[in-house]
């Protein structure tokens, strides 16, 4: 292998890359093959159909950059709906209230699942999957039933269109999933706190002996991820107009696979929060072309997205031991 | 096991707790729920709250004692749902035409198919297991779907389908025979071979057990495969159970009970410790629970909650920082 191809491959976002590049591929794919695909509101409406998955995946990066992983997104998205919902049409609360509410009890939950995993010692994975079975659960002792949000702020962002030029719009919802990347990959790239979560999923015990406040940040990581989860399920009732303990199901492997497809090692310590945005439009991608293409089922989005990860997954194992024995 | 002063010898038993906690279970059931270890004999059958337990805790017993291997190696299964809707589905699309035992052979085969490609992934290609599963986890359903359709396919006949998971055999349900069958052999191979020391070996230490001459590899790969086979196996049975194949819903989340059960059993998730009959017990204590507070007429959703009550409590109980503070 030539010494250019080598440092290619080799560069940090490389990965990233090849998720940029494969969707455009899919977009010039799609481009081709069905007319009306190629027009700026297809690309926005990735946008704003995957705004809450771009949010959970913005908190998901952070998790997973630290070595660790979240597995209770979902069901604390579904867990937002349903408090939200009940508080505005059961308790009458103002939206006002209920907003800011329901994203400090999400990152509070977060928080709490951090702690334990901080202080007992025990695996993310374990501790994070029963933090899914008890949002999913309180979401039941709540109602059973879907709970419509008929709330005026709600109703008012739901129907809102933010307009572009050319005719295209976008929606509040897509507007703060933005604005929540920008923050998350300057948290990530210039702050104390993000060059910590890179060094915690580098190397735990290394982080340490540095002097790097590891509990801390770890409690924080799950914190913010609970915290982007609640947001998403803020999003997601703008986007539906109610709470049900239903919804969000899966969406935690969503997230998974979105932050991987766009470049993040699973192992931790590599890769880049930008590229939550090119695995969710990948993602995207791929669910809008099955939907074009009429022909093709709804499962084969499942069966790709799967094909992906072992794609992703393979190059990237693949890399790390190249580079481990050149 | 470190030895603490305190309590009676018995109690310091890995099966102790488990137990304890399952009869614990029963009796808060007996009592709150009138009858509900009533059992009587109906045509030569034996029905009750605690053959319906047990009945229904089948697949995920099977389930359960393929988790236990994996997770004995540090690993994880994550893609047992998706295996167990892959084998229920090609059960259920080729039994009216070739036949049961044609069914359960392709079905099996499926499910070994699985097992082969989450070991490839694990042991040849090194993908950490949870990574590697998760694969299978999101696509495996997907191709079940494909298979039926995304249709629920029924099975009408043949009648002999229906025996594996709704039969009786000696006036007890045919789930049971199964299950016992499946845990008798996994015990005797793991007891009377020296599989069940490689695989403690590779959980303790697979550096060590690969420098000490143990083909690790071999024993990943073999964990995988045994996982999936239970899981098909239990697949069939739920197929055989409902009499139809659910692609979406059949299955969903055993990989999650699967898990719980091993940990409630006394396994270990940082491996090299298990126990069969751990799991086992495990998986009646989650069946028991499920099963009373359907009795209680609560919401069945309401499981959830006390199942995360439940995980918290016995990981933290486990870990090495609650130990300390409690000698300290």
């Amino acid at each position: 292998m030539s010494q250019r191809l080598r440092a290619l491959t080799g560069a940090p976002a490389f990965t990233t890359w090849v998720s940029v590049a494969l969707m455009a591929l899919l977009f010039i794919a799609g481009a081709a093959s069905y007319t009306g695909f190629a027009s700026l509101q297809v690309v926005l409406n990735l946008l704003i159909d995957n705004a809450f998955l771009l949010v959970i995946a913005v908190g998901m990066s952070f998790v997973i950059l630290s070595g660790g992983i979240d597995l209770s997104v979902g069901s604390v998205l579904a867990l937002t709906t349903m408090v939200a919902a009940w508080l505005l049409q059961v308790a009458h609360w103002p939206a006002e209230a209920v907003i800011p509410l329901v994203l400090l009890g999400g990152a509070l939950f977060g928080a709490l699942q951090g702690l334990v995993i901080h202080v007992f010692r025990l695996q993310p994975f374990i501790v994070t999957l029963a933090g899914m079975f008890l949002a999913r659960g309180l979401c039941f002792l709540i109602s059973v039933d879907s709970i419509t949000i008929d709330a005026p702020l709600f109703v008012a962002l739901s129907q809102t269109q933010i307009p572009l030029f050319g005719g295209a719009f976008l929606s509040p919802g897509a507007v703060i999933a933005l604005a929540v990347l920008a923050a998350g990959v300057w948290a990530a790239q210039a702050t104390a706190f993000g060059r910590t979560v890179y060094a915690l999923g580098g190397n735990e015990t290394s982080a340490l002996m540095m002097g790097l406040p590891v509990g801390r940040t770890k409690v924080a990581v799950y914190a913010l991820s609970g915290g982007c989860a609640s947001l998403a399920g803020l999003l997601f009732a703008f986007y539906m107009l109610s709470g049900y303990g239903q919804h969000g199901q899966g969406v935690e492997l969503d997230a998974i696979a979105a932050v991987v497809i766009g470049g993040t090692v699973l192992t931790g310590g590599y890769g880049y929060v930008a590229g939550a945005l090119s695995g969710v439009l990948v993602l995207g991608l791929i669910q809008t072309l099955i939907a074009f293409d009429g022909t093709l089922s709804s499962w084969w989005t499942k069966i790709v997205i799967g094909a992906l990860l072992f794609v992703f997954c393979a190059v990237q194992r693949l890399l790390s031991l190249k580079k481990a024995h050149p | 096991m470190s030895t603490r002063p305190t309590g009676p010898k018995a109690w310091h038993h890995p099966l102790a707790r488990p137990l304890a906690a399952l009869i614990l279970l029963l009796a808060v059931a007996a009592v709150s729920v009138p009858g509900f270890l009533h059992l009587e004999i109906k045509d030569g059958h034996l029905y009750g709250n605690l053959v319906d337990i047990l009945h229904r805790a089948a697949p995920l017993m099977l389930a359960a004692l393929g988790m236990t291997l994996v997770i004995a190696t540090r690993g994880i299964d994550v893609s047992v749902g998706a295996v167990v809707a892959i084998a229920g589905t090609v059960a259920c699309a080729l039994v009216s035409t070739y036949g049961v035992a044609v069914a359960f052979a392709a079905a099996l085969g499926a499910a070994l198919l699985c097992g082969l490609w989450n070991g490839l992934l694990v042991s040849a290609l090194g993908l950490q297991p949870i990574i590697a599963t998760l694969i299978l986890m999101v696509a495996g359903r997907g191709l079940a779907q494909l298979i039926t359709d995304g249709q629920i396919l029924t099975v009408y006949e043949p009648a002999s389908f229906f025996w594996l998971g709704g039969g009786w055999l000696l006036g007890l349900p045919v789930s049971l025979f199964v299950v016992a069958t499946v845990a008798g052999l996994t015990a005797l191979l793991m007891r009377r071979t020296a599989l069940g020391l490689f695989i403690q070996t590779v959980g303790i230490n697979p550096v060590a057990a690969r420098l000490a001459g143990v083909h690790t590899a071999a024993i990943v790969f073999f964990v995988y495969v045994y996982c999936s086979l239970g899981a098909g196996l239990a697949g069939l049975m739920v197929a055989s159970n409902i009499k139809s194949a659910d692609a979406n819903n059949a299955g969903l989340l055993l990989e999650l009970d699967a898990i719980l059960a091993v940990t409630l059993g006394g396994g270990q998730l940082s491996g090299g410790k298990f126990s069969l009959l751990g799991s086992l017990i495990g998986a009646l204590i989650i069946q028991t629970l499920t099963s009373t507070i359907y009795a209680l007429g609560v919401p069945p959703q309401v499981t959830m909650v006390v199942k995360a009550v439940v995980v918290f409590a016995v990981c933290i109980s486990q870990s090495s920082a609650w130990s300390s503070w409690r000698k300290a």
